[in-house]
């Protein structure tokens, strides 16, 4: 793990200084020093959260279950879970959210993205766990890691969802502690900012006061403001998603250390299916910026869907290895990624992107007079792209003992890219 | 348009007739016309305004002719008369205002909504409109938009839409042998009409041939175009650059510069874009290009980037009419490369070829390079010299390739 991380933050290469050639340092960095903090704080609150005292053979066993995390879209009926993950998963213009009909029975969605998700949309009229006629196998529904989104309406009298959320905070919270609950107050487009705050108050309190007088205090309970007219709504799942990443801090630190050595002024890590964002740098964040760059991930994919898309002759590729360039075609590109930089017309801001991986792309904000500076940058993403290559070629396998801190040597960096780096044109 | 590019590609001797032709400002009339709630303002706003499609609920109805002056390009100035559409307004313009509203007009785009429940009087009204235009501007090109297409279902939009453009076709044509007709009554009152309409004749001379308005031509056509559109997609700029096609000066010089660029840069396509609009002024394929599969990537690509640039606009604040972007570079690993870079002062170019590091910087040096030979798309220029650029360019292609491989 740490091996990735080294080459990740040391290599950086300080664009206002002369280039040096990467070197591995036996010394532990600030940087290491840093995550290994970092880690340790993950792992105090992993254990806290097993409070049964149940002796973990590995340090970092997160309640790690055997299928894949899972997400738990639940509410009243109509408050728009379907219409959510239709929008997010599906990628369905929100406008014809109207013509979805109502969900009958659970409808279970497996997505295949840089982890693997289960999305399961429950219809509203159902009570899990009030159903005497059925019931339902709580751990086959709950067993699995997760979150659970809770989505109230707020356009709409919301007493009984929230009465009905705390009875099912109140069930989780007796024997599934590790699931998020995640309030997706929705429906918000059209509601002023001054109500939207109102209304999020009056839910959390409403909700804090029934926990605390159950004797429930700290339940991890958390609120959004979302509508699928706009970004927020990918907003709020990249932040659910965000907690369900196994080592997030450390991914989020090499998002940082590459904004403070190339000056970018913010960072983020897109899953392109969906546009959510599994990781950004620790500069705050700000909608704007998540905008241009979520829209940045668009453009590019309408790009290659019109000129990236059909098979070109073998004349074509003949012409173009043969003189003056002499060289394969997959020789004369730099980089066999999707790569792309734009200039912003005020204060000549750049923007870049680089594709990580067939599911992941970097995106970064610059700050103005930066694109002079391009070559370095690109080698420092490339370092930085490699490090997270490896950083999830690691936690995908499923904290195996090569992931255990102690096992850097087993990392061999050279295996991992040749195994990843073949398909070209992933998307 | 033919009478410009002939000059130009000729020998010395019309030069000094073409050069003192391209000076001048050349101003086109372009009558919008359809009923009302038909979406003129709309797709005017959209295209010429960058309004995005969901901003167009907030226009309100248009009163009488709505006057604007776009420029476009440096050598071209779009006179829109957006008519307001309401029955009394179109009484009007056939009537007081006939002469005032149908002379000298270059492009007649006219809407039709195809959820309109009274499609008689529709046509009734477009027939009369045509036959309005062919008496005072029979050089009148005609643009018909099936508009709100985005209302039909998908599989059934080819049927209706073929449907409404044999019924138009027919409508037009009754249209036409009714004016011709009438053509000696019609040519009495057309050579009284110069006079209230001098003001405006004086500038088209050099488009409209007025004298032969009186000496009837049997063969009176029409020459009309038919498109389906929407403003939720890119059908609109379909329309749009077809009809803009028309009306560029020059276009077939601008075509052969685009063609040598393409060439010395060894590209798979140009798209030449105008500035603001970001509609295609004109477009360069390889031979290999052409077999790209997407037939309607020009207007998609029109689509894209004007999302793209009101994307920008929102983050930096500066507002919707102004440049957003300068350079945009993708490189699609051992696939394909493309930029999209500002070109003159009025347009944008992009530029889509084959990967290749070396093949990329040379090809954005030579299309830097080739900026001087397209300055006349911003304005009244000195007319550019047949076949042009090309020997230069292969050399610096050379230079700059060494220079980077």
């Amino acid at each position: 793990m740490a091996s990735a991380f080294r080459r990740g933050s040391e290599a950086l290469l300080d664009p206002s200084t002369e280039p040096r050639p990467p070197c591995v340092s036996k010394r532990p960095s600030r940087a290491m020093l840093n995550l290994h903090r970092v880690y340790e704080q993950n792992r105090q609150r992993v254990q806290q959260n097993l409070k049964d005292g149940v002796k973990v053979p590995e340090p970092i066993a997160v309640p790690q279950a055997k299928g894949k995390p899972r997400l738990l879209l639940m509410g009243q009926r109509r408050s728009g879970k379907s219409s959510i993950s239709s929008v997010v998963f599906h990628k369905l213009p929100p406008n014809e959210t109207l013509f979805l009909e109502s969900t009958a029975r659970i409808q279970k969605d497996s997505l295949n993205s840089f982890m693997e998700f289960q999305v399961w949309d429950f219809p509203g009229q159902i009570d899990v766990f009030d159903n005497p006629a059925f019931p339902f196998d709580m751990d086959a529904i709950f067993g699995e890691i997760g979150a659970l989104i809770w989505v109230i309406d707020a356009q709409d009298d919301y007493l009984e969802a929230v009465a009905r959320l705390n009875a099912t905070i109140l069930h989780l919270q007796r024997s599934y502690q590790h699931i998020n609950i995640e309030v997706f107050i929705h429906k918000v487009d059209g509601l002023s900012d001054d109500y939207k705050l109102d209304i999020q108050r009056d839910i959390t309190i409403r909700i804090q006061d029934e926990l605390s007088d159950q004797g429930v205090e700290n339940a991890p309970v958390n609120f959004h403001l979302t509508s699928i007219y706009n970004h927020s709504i990918f907003e709020a799942f990249s932040k659910v998603i965000q907690k369900l990443i196994p080592r997030l801090g450390q991914l989020e630190a090499i998002l940082t250390n590459l904004c403070r050595t190339c000056r970018f002024e913010k960072a983020y890590l897109f899953d392109v299916n969906t546009k959510i964002y599994i990781a950004t740098d620790s500069t705050p964040e700000d909608m704007a910026s998540y905008e241009i760059c979520s829209d940045y991930v668009d453009v590019i994919i309408d790009f290659t869907e019109v000129y990236g898309s059909w098979q070109r002759t073998p004349e074509w590729r003949k012409r173009l290895e043969g003189p003056p360039w002499e060289q394969k075609l997959e020789d004369q590109v730099a980089c066999e990624w999707a790569e792309s930089g734009m200039v912003l017309a005020d204060a000549q801001r750049p923007i870049m992107l680089r594709e990580v991986d067939r599911f992941l792309a970097l995106v970064a904000i610059m700050k103005e007079g930066s694109y002079e500076k391009m070559p370095q940058i690109n080698m420092n993403v490339d370092v930085v792209v490699k490090g997270l290559t490896e950083f999830f070629e690691i936690t995908k396998s499923k904290m195996t003992p090569t992931a255990v801190p102690g096992g850097v040597t087993a990392v061999g960096g050279n295996g991992v890219m040749n195994g990843h780096g073949m398909v070209g044109d992933g998307r | 348009m033919a009478d410009y590019d002939q000059p130009t590609m000729g020998a010395s001797t019309a030069a000094a007739a073409a050069h003192a032709q391209l000076k001048k400002v050349k101003k086109q009339k372009v009558l919008l016309m359809g009923k009302s709630g038909s979406g003129k303002s709309s797709m005017r706003s959209i295209i010429f305004s960058n309004y995005l499609a969901r901003d167009t609920r907030r226009l309100g109805a248009t009163i009488d002719i709505d006057l604007s002056h776009v420029k476009f390009l440096g050598n071209l100035t779009l006179n829109l008369w957006d008519c307001g559409g309401q029955e009394a307004f179109m009484e009007n313009y056939l009537s007081q205002q006939r002469a005032h509203v149908f002379s000298n007009v270059g492009v007649l785009i006219y809407v039709f909504d195809i959820e309109s429940r009274d499609v008689d009087r529709d046509l009734a009204t477009y027939v009369n409109i045509i036959s309005a235009l062919v008496q005072y501007s029979r050089e009148a090109k005609v643009f018909v938009l099936i508009h709100k297409m985005d209302l039909i279902q998908p599989m059934t939009r080819e049927d209706v839409f073929d449907r409404r453009v044999a019924l138009v076709r027919r409508k037009t044509a009754e249209a036409v042998a009714i004016v011709r007709k009438q053509k000696p009554e019609v040519s009495g009152v057309g050579g009284g009409l110069p006079g209230p309409g001098g003001g405006g004749g004086a500038m088209m001379a050099g488009s409209l041939p007025s004298p032969e308005l009186s000496t009837p031509i049997p063969d009176l056509e029409v020459e009309m175009q038919l498109f389906a559109t929407s403003i939720w997609d890119q059908s609109l700029y379909k329309a749009w650059a077809s009809i803009i096609h028309d009306l560029v000066p020059n276009l077939s010089v601008i075509e052969t510069q685009l063609a040598s660029l393409g060439v010395a840069i060894d590209a798979d396509e140009i798209l030449l874009f105008e500035r603001t609009s970001f509609l295609v002024v004109s477009k360069w394929t390889s031979p290999e290009g052409e077999s790209n599969p997407y037939g309607d990537r020009f207007e998609r690509m029109s689509n894209i980037l004007k999302a793209w640039k009101h994307t920008c606009s929102k983050y930096t604040g500066t507002p919707r009419n102004a440049e957003q972007f300068s350079d945009f570079e993708y490189k699609m690993g051992a696939n394909f490369s493309m930029f999209v870079t500002k070109f003159t002062t009025n347009t944008y170019i992009l530029v889509c070829m084959p990967p290749g590091e070396a093949r990329f910087n040379s090809a954005k040096l030579n299309v830097a390079a080739a900026r001087p030979w397209f300055r006349f798309l911003d304005g009244p220029m000195i007319a550019p010299t047949a076949g042009i650029g090309s020997s230069q360019m292969l050399s610096g292609l050379a230079a700059a390739g060494g220079e980077v491989a």
